[in-house]
């Protein structure tokens, strides 16, 4: 793994304030202008199991998750015995003096003096990490006077002093480890993860309206929406299934809202009628998809990619669709932003497919610039002559006037069974035919605008490793270890599943001596997609399906075998 | 009044003598009466004989999925509060099907108006028993007589305190018009469960059962007491109460929302200085 980046795990019971502590060092860590990349490890419980939320940080760009550490930090014993193995060469572990460090070199903290309340451990904790970095020690006074400003001045002393203390006390032990590199003052940043950026992006798209059943990892889409739909005018409700959920972004698309639905594959089976709805109604919506791990409930909170033949054959016949896999958190922006353009202008339904990886993935990014942002597509607000308007016109291009209820004189209706142009049942097998075609010439335009696959490392590679969605950044540091050794080796990353564009990636793949699909699933989804719609067929597949990201590690080993 | 021609006049394909065509012709004068233009209306269906509905009248229409007319006529009313939502389907339709969601639009309280086209019986399929068939009734597919006992849609809707809970019968169109307004008229989620006999598939429930047992509420029951709606909604058997059988006044769920009150929600603006003002606060 990178020399450049240290790897930080902080392990415990859920409950024990780990992820407080986490999120605490690396707002420090963004704002003293380090890189940092979270990954989060949790179990489907409320109190007690085992969790880890895992930083990556350095002065160079980090792209994905690693799995040799270099600081653990043990908020129990447990954490000491699951993760002892995973130490780097000059890793050490941080914990109380009342635990035990099971032989591995130890900064072994006294809690009880440093911290007067159990409450105050976390900041402790972040005063220790902090000067163990060197990161200096204003950040942390920072976030300390926001977290606590508006409990009162002495609550901000109170910590303030535990955090000096802490620090005090590391700066006097022997230093295990090599402090950060210093790095410049830098812009601004954000802290945020992936779903983060998908609420943003479908901000940015002007999303009015989301309905939503809780789903771990898709749930915090909607929670920040709720947080932010308030002041910018967004109605987010939390409906009585999965169902309703999707029939009714239907209704509030048909009404004239931008419409998101967060799901995971679960929930998202059960949509799945409703994805056919808003196929025929030529509708547009917008639904995320976070995978995780199935058949069933699976591994609830583990991450997966084996969702995404359910999503590209999700609702039953045959209309036209789009599916976004973003591969980074601007992924996620940029792309969330464009599903709702795709939608909105092909009257389709559009995906973004998405993991637990990528939705919990906390990262340093800059705010996205919104005044350079394409414009997003929207319905025929004019509304003028009503009385020659159908919904369903037939067009050269497959798409036709979409108008909004209410805003003017013209009537729409919207219908689930084939229909004429105006929108009425009909069993005549020649509109049938000809309305069928319509909807497919619009698949033409979807394919205009696919985005293109991206390309990393070597030029005229030996061996491709092919990819889409969040093992992206997995891929590419691989790809950078391996030609550091001399070998040539290139990234070939899907940010767009579907539809494929051959000729954007095809000339590439057949130039390589080896193509190896590095995907999260246990069949090569995206390897027999391409090998249906191509013909092309991969040489290898390295494939991970134990509910854990890809790490440059992983990939390394199954190469090697 | 508006002049009841511009809702159009359509061809059905429903059975001659069956009482949706009496429920169309209904909802049409009580919407020419109210004065609500066709764009001023959104029509919402499932799927079933009566969710053909929005076929056969010329007003906002969005005929969707088997059981599921509930949850988009509810987000049609979000998004745009200026339209008047009514959701029209038959008895499998909504409280078999979509059972859940009759439940939760209950709960959820969004001022729409469901007109439940209740016939005992599924007729698209040819006769199977319906949520609302009565116990030992045969039918094609329960030789033996239905074992399940029927869903009392008036009792549950009470039960749960509906904002507006009316019982009407296709036969008794002036009463039914009136009722159709008064569930329009209410604020909230209201429902008209209507009688609506199946001439081909339902040979218990018929025309003249209906017409000998329904009988009009009168001047003297007051429907904003709940025991005496329980007891109602009860009543059913050799004599069945047609009327308002339970109402109240909790605020509607789009009400709540501050946004609603600017009009629709697909015509507001994307305020990206707020955004960019959110987004800097994860600095």
């Amino acid at each position: 793994m990178s020399k450049q980046s240290k790897h930080i795990i902080i392990g415990g019971a859920a409950g024990q304030g780990l992820v407080t502590v986490g999120q605490l060092l690396c707002k420090a860590l963004v704002r003293a202008g380090y890189e940092v990349l979270v990954t989060q490890h949790y179990m489907s419980r409320v109190r007690g199991g085992h969790n880890t939320f895992n930083i990556r940080t350095g002065a160079q760009p980090v792209t994905g998750p690693a799995d040799a550490c270099d600081i653990l930090v043990a908020l129990n014993q447990e954490t000491v015995t699951l993760h002892k193995e995973e130490m780097a060469g000059k890793g050490f572990v941080i914990l109380d003096t009342a635990l035990n460090a099971e032989g591995l070199p130890a900064l072994k903290v006294p809690f009880d003096k440093l911290a007067p309340k159990a409450i105050f451990q976390n900041v402790a904790a972040l005063g220790v990490l902090c000067s163990v970095l060197g990161v200096d020690k204003e950040y942390a006074e920072e976030l300390l006077r926001e977290s606590f400003g508006k409990k009162g001045e002495d609550v901000v002393q109170q910590n303030r002093q535990v955090l000096d203390d802490a620090c005090a006390w590391a700066q006097e032990q022997q230093a295990l480890c090599d402090v950060l590199p210093a790095v410049p003052r830098r812009e601004p940043r954000m802290l945020i993860n992936g779903n983060e950026a998908i609420a943003f992006g479908a901000l940015a798209a002007g999303v009015k309206f989301c309905s939503f059943y809780p789903m771990t990892p898709a749930t915090t889409v909607a929670q920040n929406l709720i947080l932010h739909g308030r002041k910018l005018g967004v109605i987010v409700e939390q409906v009585e299934d999965e169902i309703a959920a999707l029939n009714m972004a239907l209704g509030a698309s048909y009404a004239g809202a931008p419409t998101l639905v967060p799901t995971s594959g679960g929930g998202f089976a059960l949509m799945t009628e409703a994805v056919s709805l808003a196929g025929v109604m030529e509708q547009p919506v917008v639904i995320v998809v976070a995978q995780r791990p199935g058949p069933a409930t699976g591994l609830p909170t583990r991450t997966e990619q084996a969702d995404l033949n359910l999503v590209l054959y999700s609702g039953h016949g045959e209309f036209p669709r789009a599916i976004f896999a973003p591969c980074t958190l601007e992924d996620c922006f940029h792309l969330t932003h464009k599903a709702f353009d795709i939608t909105e202008k092909y009257q389709s339904p559009v995906f973004v497919l998405t993991d637990q990886d990528l939705s919990d993935r906390l990262m340093g990014v800059p705010p996205f610039d919104l005044s350079s942002l394409p414009p997003v597509a929207g319905p025929d607000l004019t509304d003028d002559n009503a009385a020659g308007y159908k919904r369903y016109a037939f067009t050269e291009n497959g798409l036709s006037p979409r108008r909004i209820p209410g805003y003017g004189r013209s009537l729409v209706l919207a219908d689930c069974h084939e229909h004429t142009e105006d929108g009425h049942i009909t069993e005549d097998m020649g509109i049938r035919t000809a309305m069928n075609d319509k909807r497919f010439a619009k698949e033409l335009g979807i394919l205009s605008e696919v985005v293109p696959p991206r390309r990393f490392g070597a030029e005229q590679p030996d061996r491709i490793l092919l990819c889409w969605g969040s093992t992206e950044g997995a891929a590419r540091e691989t790809a950078d270890i391996l030609n550091a050794q001399g070998q040539k080796v290139a990234v070939l990353s899907f940010p767009q599943v579907w539809p494929l564009k051959p000729d954007q990636f095809l000339p590439f793949l057949a130039s390589a001596k080896e193509v190896v699909a590095v995907e999260g699933n246990k069949l090569g989804q995206f390897a027999r997609l391409l090998r249906q719609e191509t013909g092309f067929v991969v040489h290898r597949t390295v494939l991970r399906y134990d509910g854990r990201p890809f790490t440059p590690d992983f990939i390394l080993a199954k190469l090697s075998e | 009044m508006i002049d009841i021609s511009v809702y159009g006049d359509y061809k059905t394909s429903w059975c001659p003598g069956c009482g949706n065509h009496d429920v169309l012709a209904a909802l049409k004068q009580a919407l020419a009466e109210m004065d609500l233009a066709p764009h001023q209306v959104a029509h919402v269906s499932g799927i079933g004989q009566a969710a053909k509905a929005p076929h056969y009248i010329t007003i906002n229409g969005f005929n969707g999925l088997h059981g599921r007319g509930l949850p988009p006529a509810q987000a049609i009313k979000l998004v745009n509060p200026e339209l008047t939502v009514i959701a029209e389907s038959g008895d499998g339709c909504n409280y078999g099907e979509g059972g859940n969601h009759f439940l939760a639009a209950i709960r959820r309280n969004v001022d729409m108006t469901l007109l439940a086209h209740d016939n005992q019986v599924y007729g698209l399929t040819k006769g199977q028993a319906s949520p609302t068939t009565a116990e030992g009734q045969i039918t094609k597919s329960q030789p033996d007589g239905v074992t399940n006992a029927p869903f009392n849609p008036i009792a549950v809707a009470v039960a749960m305190r509906a904002n507006f809970v009316a019982r009407a019968f296709s036969g008794n169109k002036p009463h039914l018009i009136k009722m159709i307004q008064a569930a329009i008229r209410h604020p909230g989620f209201a429902m008209v469960d209507i009688f609506s006999p199946c001439v081909s598939f339902n040979k218990v429930n018929t025309f003249g059962w209906y017409k000998q047992r329904c009988y009009e509420l009168d001047a003297n029951y007051d429907p904003t007491d709940w025991n005496a709606a329980m007891e109602k909604a009860n009543e059913f058997g050799d004599r069945i109460p047609i009327g308002v059988i339970w109402k109240t006044d909790r605020k509607p769920l789009n009400e709540r929302f501050a946004v609603c009150k600017h009009g629709p929600l697909g015509r507001q603006p994307v305020d990206l200085k707020a955004l960019d003002a959110i987004m800097h606060s994860y600095i």
